[in-house]
């Protein structure tokens, strides 16, 4: 690591004020950032924790029904306290190990946008609500290809809203070694239709299934996709697996996902 | 009934309290006052020329103390390799020069360029950044075959070609077995990689230099299996340092699996730096680094063939393997794909010819050598799975078929030069058989099908050769050390005893073991018994620990020396009881005069030793201390046969273990508990590599695993339950030329288990109908759906 100074500002106006100056960079639990600075990868010289800002911290239900998560709240509070959304807690539970839960949060898993984390899948599936010391971005505008978001500079994601759906489910089939998604596929039904998101396998970062989506919102059944299937042109094709064998895997967790869902 | 002290007894590990509260002491544990920190500046170029290193930036950097270049190191010694294989035209291999910092070249990512010397490390990684390094980037080699079939990149300008050296064995049965291919009823053919490893013990290597201006005196702590020979390999052919001069301590040390045998750079950087600098310079690896210098292990490329006559028997077996050396020769690289690999290839079989031809190439990545087998892993691998095919070839039953071709007489001479002493390969068999309930199987199976799951059973047989020995016969096959090892046992004047023992204890748990031996032989209790490893200083010459040789070999050791001292003893005991020497019996720790209640206890014969006022000063020395080195006549032959049964998921590719199952001959065990934890470690490695352990470059010699986010190490929730998680030892054929009886155990699980799972994942593949002869390691999700899908 190169020397740096942390500063932890205990509301959000600050902490924009802080992140706002020259070579300054928002941590949020470190999942990502850390080791990035271990390896001297990256040299901000102040470092503005968002783990001491408590309106970003915890989960709530919305007037609206819609489920809200604070920016800065860990994988582990998510897990424990999301009762109103199984599968997403259920996600939420599964992301790394427990020294990981209890660190990485939801804003900066969505802030880094990993093309293999799990988050961006449940968001994008759920349709959910990106909710910034700005302004709101829906789901379907906040991802925009690999570790790259609709965020601007010094914007920090406050919130996230989640509708609740009638049903959901995700399922991860994890890279044997980071135990990231080799390939998550998240499914949830709303009375409006049925949202498919997928992680881990695009070059592009999460996308959405749409011949899936379409399919299933006429009939949520396995036997539904059952004749669909994705090219692997486009997948990521890497040591643990290539293209063909990703858009593969799409088609087989998403069947588990509506068979664990229905 | 279970004993509860001495041999056999499952004696609690001593030492894993201190290992479990954090009070062991590491090396990284070590600080010197005073001391510098170093950081090396390694290659991310595979393969290049230097044309010119600028330090002068980083000279003046804060805390900067000194930086070294190849350069400086052109007046000592390179890097030696410690056997030198002749090759089958009777030629000596290629050596090359390997130095301690880079020069001229860089041959691998990863390989010392610089260092830097600072009062911190992060002041020495500053200092780094800072240094301009020039090189010209050369195309690099990476694939064996290619290396060989062309000069065009060269990993060594100065040799004649990549090639280490072309080895035949045995080269008069060539024709023999060539002839005898030809006759065959039935042939079969595989082609096979056995992957390459990183071994990532828990502890990353460390080293720290220390120099004492005032005696000249130089210490090296390090994170050794075998301080002695690093001592030796150094002081003598490195930095030109005499023994008596130079301390090596190697002291708990976190795992080594093969790859802390090794003398490294590091190691010879810190010693040399400490007396250049004139202060303690410590280096402790990274994990990054550990990636990119530790000696990887494996990576062979071969095809074997099995001739058979009409009746099923094996005729003659042939193989040609590739296989990689690394850019330089690794301490004992050359002896592991020839005479720890080629002599195995016999297993448990009557074969009564074989060939084995093994092709070792440079190519420009790290070094590799021993890891947990080292050639036994590769040898049973090739033959259990080319038998596997030959019984689904044949249409029989893969158990018969090895039985059909045990080796039932023993002693028994291979086509391969060695004699295995004993064993009883029918007997682990059945055991495993039962163990396994393979009778039971055709119900699992058809419960997994009831899930639409695949399921397979896979059988295994394997013979390893431990205790490499004796030293004259390996000094022909080429090996520049000996093979023996060594034990002082003191006794103290109130009766208890220290052992000091040239193995080295890095996870075995020789603390608690080795003074089972000792009680049992004196009859005292094991709390009086303590052992001292690690310490130049204070153990006498040994050869560390590897290859499973530590109680075969050091015990053996410790028990001649223990005999000594009791003999001595007795003659105390003669004079303090007024009876004739030969009327001495020693028993429960006293010692009787035969025929009479007349006796003394040891404590009495141990302090009259020490305390010599009623004592035969005019026929013996006061004291009682002695030594041992023990040289044995031939190796150990432990053996086995393991079983797994796996699940596959025929949507994904995913392979689970359901059961795994493990009979083997070890000869006498002296800690079952220990023996049983060897077995479920070296099964659980066996395990990492059959399904998930890879070391992968690309085509430009860039690591593409060189972290845990690529490479997969094997994790609990990758093995079975424990309930179906079986490891027995109960056939035991006692080793016949050693005083304890004993094979050895340290590799036996990691040198069976890879080709059970595979021929277990085959099994259950062929039963879905997939006609897929063979999957190479690591049987990953992808690899075996794209197999399935092939």
């Amino acid at each position: 690591m190169y020397n740096f100074d942390v500063e932890t500002p205990g509301t959000v106006a600050d902490a924009v004020a802080a992140i706002g100056r020259d070579e300054a960079q928002a941590l949020g639990g470190g999942q990502t950032l850390i080791p990035t600075l271990k390896q001297r990868l990256a040299s901000p010289s102040v470092l503005v924790s968002l783990s001491g800002i408590a309106e970003m911290k915890g989960v709530c239900m919305g007037d609206d029904g819609r489920l809200c998560i604070g920016g800065a709240t860990t994988h582990a509070t998510v897990a424990r306290e999301a009762a109103q959304y199984p599968a997403l807690a259920a996600m939420a539970s599964h992301i790394g190990d427990p020294a990981v839960r209890n660190r990485g949060t939801i804003g900066g898993s969505l802030a880094n946008n990993d093309p293999s984390a799990c988050y961006p899948a449940g968001v994008l599936g759920s349709g959910a609500t990106v909710v910034t010391n700005t302004r709101e971005i829906a789901s379907d505008e906040y991802f925009q290809g690999m570790f790259d978001t609709a965020l601007e500079e010094g914007e920090i994601i406050t919130e996230v809203r989640f509708p609740i759906p009638e049903a959901a489910n995700y399922q991860k089939f994890v890279q044997p070694a980071s135990r990231f998604a080799l390939v998550g596929v998240f499914v949830a039904k709303f009375s409006g239709g049925v949202r498919v998101a997928v992680t881990g396998a695009s070059e592009e970062g999460v996308f959405r299934w749409s011949e899936a989506e379409a399919a299933l919102s006429s009939d949520f059944s396995t036997g539904a996709i059952d004749g669909l299937s994705l090219s692997g042109e486009g997948m990521i094709s890497d040591l643990h697996g290539t293209g063909a064998y990703r858009a593969h895997l799409v088609g087989v967790m998403t069947k588990r996902a509506v068979d664990a869902a229905a | 009934m279970p004993k509860d002290g001495g041999i056999g007894a499952s004696s609690k590990r001593r030492e894993d309290v201190r290992f479990l509260t954090g009070a062991g002491n590491y090396t990284d544990d070590i600080n010197i006052h005073g001391q510098a920190h170093v950081f090396f500046l390694r290659s991310d170029i595979a393969h290049g020329t230097i044309t010119g290193i600028d330090t002068s930036a980083a000279q003046g950097m804060p805390g900067v103390v000194k930086i070294f270049t190849g350069a400086d190191f052109e007046a000592v010694g390179g890097m030696p390799c410690g056997w030198q294989v002749t090759d089958k035209h009777g030629a000596p291999m290629q050596e090359p020069r390997h130095p301690i910092l880079a020069h001229g070249k860089v041959r691998h990512v990863g390989e010392p360029i610089a260092a830097v010397v600072a009062d911190t490390l992060e002041q020495a990684r500053d200092a780094a950044e800072a240094i301009s390094v020039e090189i010209d980037e050369l195309p690099a080699v990476v694939d064996m075959k290619a290396a060989v079939a062309s000069d065009n990149v060269k990993v060594h300008d100065d040799l004649t070609s990549n090639l280490c050296y072309d080895w035949g064995f045995v080269e008069e049965n060539k024709a023999a077995t060539d002839e005898a291919f030809k006759k065959a009823a039935h042939v079969t053919t595989l082609e096979l990689v056995n992957n390459r490893l990183v071994a990532n013990p828990m502890e990353p290597r460390v080293a720290v230099g220390d120099y004492a201006r005032g005696t000249d005196e130089s210490t090296l702590y390090t994170t050794s299996q075998n301080p002695h020979v690093i001592r030796l390999l150094m002081g003598a052919f490195v930095l030109g340092i005499p023994e008596h001069k130079l301390r090596v301590v190697a002291p708990d040390v976190g795992g080594g699996f093969g790859t802390k045998i090794f003398h490294y750079q590091e190691e010879a950087f810190c010693t040399f730096a400490a007396k250049a600098c004139n202060r303690a310079v410590k280096w402790t690896s990274s994990r990054s680094e550990a990636f990119m210098s530790d000696a990887h292990g494996r990576d062979h490329v071969t095809k074997i063939e099995l001739a058979l006559d009409a009746e099923n028997n094996f005729t003659a077996v042939r193989t040609e393997t590739y296989a990689n050396m690394g850019a330089y020769l690794s301490t004992f690289a050359p002896s592991i794909p020839t005479w720890l690999h080629g002599t195995l290839m016999a297993g448990n079989y009557k074969t009564p010819l074989i060939y084995v031809n093994v092709k070792a190439v440079f190519t420009n990545t790290v070094p590799v050598d021993a890891y947990r087998g080292a050639g036994r892993p590769e040898a049973t691998f090739q033959l259990e799975r080319v038998i596997d095919k030959a019984a689904r070839e044949l249409g029989v039953d893969p158990v018969e078929l090895r039985r059909q071709n045990f080796i039932t007489e023993f002693p028994y001479a291979t086509p391969v030069a060695v004699e295995y002493d004993t064993g009883d390969y029918h007997a682990t068999m059945d055991k495993v058989l039962e163990l396994s309930d393979r009778a039971g199987f055709a119900a699992r199976r058809a419960a997994s099908e009831a899930k639409g799951k695949l399921r397979g059973f896979g059988i295994n047989c394997f013979i390893e050769a431990c205790g490499i020995a004796p030293s004259n016969l390996v000094g022909q096959l080429g090996a520049r050390a000996g093979l023996y090892e060594s034990a002082t046992v003191r006794v103290n004047a109130t009766g208890g005893l220290v052992v000091m023992t040239g193995s080295h204890s890095h996870g075995q748990g020789h603390e608690t073991a080795f003074p089972q031996v000792i009680a049992d032989m004196i009859g005292i209790d094991e709390s009086m018994i303590e052992v001292v490893h690690g310490d130049t200083a204070n153990t006498p010459m040994g050869m560390g620990t590897y290859g499973s040789r530590s109680i075969a070999v050091g015990g053996s050791a410790m028990v001649r020396a223990t005999e000594k001292i009791i003999a001595k003893a007795k003659k105390i005991a003669s004079h303090l009881l007024e009876a004739s020497e030969s009327d001495i019996e020693l028993k429960d720790g006293a010692f009787s005069v035969a025929g009479t209640d007349k006796s003394v206890a040891w404590g009495d014969v141990t302090l009259a030793a020490y305390v010599p006022h009623n004592y035969p000063l005019e026929d013996i020395e006061p004291g009682l201390e002695e030594t041992a080195f023990y040289d044995p006549s031939n190796f150990t032959y432990p053996a086995g046969a393991y079983t797994c049964e796996v699940e596959v998921d025929p949507a994904t590719g995913e392979v689970s273990i359901e059961r795994f199952a493990s009979a083997d001959d070890f000869g006498n065990v002296v800690n079952p508990m220990i023996v049983e934890g060897q077995v479920h470690g070296g099964i659980a490695q066996g395990i990492g590599q059959a399904l998930l352990e890879n070391c992968s470059y690309d085509e430009n010699g860039q690591l593409l695993t060189a972290s845990y986010m690529d490479y997969t190490m094997p994790r609990a929730d990758n093995l079975p339950q424990m309930d179906h998680y079986v490891v027995d030892h109960s056939c035991q054929t006692p080793c016949t030329h050693n005083p304890l009886g004993v094979k050895g155990c340290g590799e036996a699980g990691a040198i069976g288990s890879p080709p059970t799972v595979i021929n277990a994942i085959i099994d259950a593949l062929q039963s879905g109908g997939h006609r897929v002869d063979h999957i190479d390691m690591p049987a990953t999700p992808a690899r075996v759906w794209a197999a399935m899908h092939g």
